[in-house]
């Protein structure tokens, strides 16, 4: 579909989005904005091969959950396309991005505008955590670690079925901490699973704080090397490196790119939460407009009139 | 003498799945304990070897299940839903996947004690919105397990029985029914599983004792058929009781239970089956009578519903099979 701007500018899209919506709503998860910005907007833009979207601009209610007595449940898969043999399947994770994700899919027009303004109101499929209805998704992530094999099972069967299409993942890297991601990972090198493509935000943060002080969990390529997937490290806002990433060779692997971020990029002011990035809710008036004037000045916008 | 069948899994399992592209066999590292060993060498291009992994393997399942495969996952009932739990929530039973989840050594049916018997997986996955459960108690329903499981749209627990199992039924499972075996009106028996073969073995004895039954089998428990039980429930005089392979918190004991509660019936319920313990390992015959699941244990339920003793023994009882805990029907001793 249309790719009419450049990836650099659906990036500082999806930032001006992000940083608007928090600054209204009082708080919100800025920091992912920061760091997958380029990733997603990357993905969206030039790298994954979507049809038209098959659901409205603007997101029905929610609908019910699954249930044989729900037969017209659909996910939100719907906004990245048909799930048509030859085109790519994406996976957000870390469902917590849903509102990055959300963002997204508003600048490559993929959903209306509106959208972002029926997140996490009660009714509403454009759920805070992204869940299997919300737009752009199509399995429930909100449990860490589980992602990688839906789609590595999804990838198996698909190659199995003869589909040309991808499946992609979008991960973080919290989600090294999850034993499944390496059962994943060794059932993919097991199966000779090559269709499988994640692009991980390495921001190095989690909802504790820095992943150090949690977690340490040392060289994640050479990990995800050992486990047998082929691994590429990369400047993850640099869109020239993704470009160049996703040719590496893999034959009999998946590919796992790690995209090395900085949680504070292109928002500095953020810095000054650090270690604790994970959801910014702004401590006071006084907070919140010091911060509406710096991120506003940082991505060249106006700083939000919001309701005081 | 009861005819018994050797490894009905095995052959079932080939007949139905083989040569259908869109079922999938799934192991865990236990391929010839759960008899799929030979479907594995005759029919590789069907078979996914998973290893010790499954909360891969149950959201890899979820992802087979959204590319259109019917993946059969085959493993020890416990491995597949006490460590994978989220997964199972998350990547199967939301999604209303068609996954079957073929859960072998149902309760004390192994010596392998708490880590391998499955106890509460009944209450487990009644809980579970979109699952679907089902229970085999002898080499029939084994038989017929497949095509009833893979008839339901959506996620199906499956207790599986393997090795050598009787032969009590002469129809397959029909799923949402419930399996009338006697038809008297002083008590209702309620079983399933392992547990119907001893309400059998008491019939006779009971019998004499000048005491009419109602029995009813159950290989369905969820989705289940209340009114039918409740039809049940009011054409006998006394009281109900249930037998299972299973804690009596939250399988057919809790079912029947609620049932009567929620119509109102004011009769007395005896339910039998594990009283809030762990077993141990032990042979089934041994965890049975220790834990009061056996024949002798129902007539003594029996006699407290109706607050008299008929002095049945185990002499009265019809003769228990006694199953060899090393048998070449089964792969180990597990």
């Amino acid at each position: 579909m249309r790719n009419e701007r450049t990836s650099e500018e659906v990036a500082l899209g999806i930032r001006r989005r992000v940083f608007e919506h928090a600054i209204r709503n009082n708080g919100g998860y800025l920091s992912q904005a920061c760091s997958a910005g380029e990733q997603l907007a990357w993905l969206y833009n030039e790298e994954l091969k979507m049809g038209e979207p098959t659901l409205p601009p603007v997101p029905k209610p929610f609908g019910g959950v699954p249930s044989a007595d729900n037969p017209g449940y659909h996910t939100g898969a719907g906004y990245n396309g048909p799930a048509a043999p030859d085109y790519d399947r994406l996976f957000i994770a870390p469902a917590h991005y849903a509102l990055v994700a959300y963002a997204t899919l508003i600048e490559v027009g993929r959903m209306a505008p509106e959208g972002l303004e029926m997140f996490n109101k009660d009714g509403s499929s454009v759920e805070m955590i992204g869940a299997e209805h919300s737009p752009g998704m199509e399995v429930h992530n909100g449990t860490l670690g589980i992602g990688l094999s839906t789609a590595a099972g999804l990838a198996w069967g698909r190659s199995r079925r003869g589909e040309a299409g991808r499946t992609w993942v979008f991960m973080s890297d919290g989600e090294v901490q999850e034993g499944q991601t390496w059962e994943a990972v060794q059932a993919c090198a097991h199966h000779g699973i090559d269709n499988l493509y994640a692009i991980m935000d390495v921001n190095a943060q989690q909802c504790d704080g820095a992943m150090d002080t949690v977690m340490e969990v040392g060289d994640i390529r050479q990990k995800f090397l050992t486990f047998g997937a082929a691994c590429v490290e990369i400047d993850g806002h640099d869109l020239d490196a993704m470009r160049q990433a996703v040719r590496e060779p893999h034959e009999g692997r998946p590919l796992i790119i790690l995209a090395h971020t900085n949680p504070f990029h292109t928002m500095s002011i953020l810095e000054e939460r650090f270690p604790r990035l994970h959801y910014v809710r702004f401590k006071s008036e006084d907070e919140r407009a010091r911060m509406n004037a710096s991120i506003a000045r940082d991505l060249g916008v106006d700083p939000v009139d919001y309701v005081h | 003498m009861v005819e018994m069948v050797n490894r009905p899994y095995a052959s079932a399992f080939e007949k139905f799945a083989a040569g259908n592209p869109d079922i999938l066999c799934l192991s865990a590292d236990l391929t010839s304990s759960c008899e799929i060993d030979g479907f594995r060498d005759r029919h590789p291009g069907q078979f996914v070897s998973l290893g010790m992994a499954e909360q891969n393997m149950m959201s890899f399942a979820g992802g087979l299940g959204l590319a259109g495969f019917r993946p059969f996952i085959h493993t020890f009932g416990v491995f597949m839903y006490r460590r994978p739990y989220d997964q199972l929530m998350a990547s199967i039973a939301y999604p209303r996947r068609k996954v079957r989840l073929m859960g072998f050594l149902p309760g004390v049916t192994t010596p392998g004690g708490m880590t391998h018997q499955s106890i509460e997986d009944i209450a487990v996955m009644r809980s579970i919105p979109n699952m679907t459960i089902l229970e085999t108690g002898d080499a029939t329903e084994v038989e017929s397990i497949c095509e009833a499981a893979d008839s339901i749209d959506g996620p199906v627990w499956c207790r599986v029985l393997r090795g050598s199992v009787p032969r009590l039924f002469d129809t397959p499972i029909r799923v949402g029914e419930m399996r009338e075996l006697a038809r008297g009106d002083d008590i209702l028996v309620v079983t399933s599983g392992i547990c119907t073969e001893e309400a059998l073995r008491a019939r006779s004895a009971l019998q004499k004792a000048g005491l009419s039954i109602r029995h009813l089998h159950l290989h369905t428990i969820k989705p289940f058929d209340h009114q039918a039980l409740l039809d049940h429930v009011g054409s006998i005089r006394h009281g109900v009781i249930t037998l299972e392979n299973h804690v009596t918190e939250g399988g057919i004991g809790s079912l029947v239970a609620e049932t009567m509660a929620d119509a109102g019936v004011g009769k007395r319920l005896v339910r039998l089956g594990l009283k809030d313990t762990y077993a141990h390992g032990g042979s089934r015959a041994y965890l049975m009578r220790w834990y009061g699941l056996d024949a002798l244990a129902l007539v003594r339920g029996i006699e407290d519903l109706v607050g008299q003793s008929f002095g049945i023994g185990e002499d009265d009882l019809d003769a228990a099979r006694i199953d060899a805990v090393h048998s070449i029907v089964k792969a180990e001793a597990l």
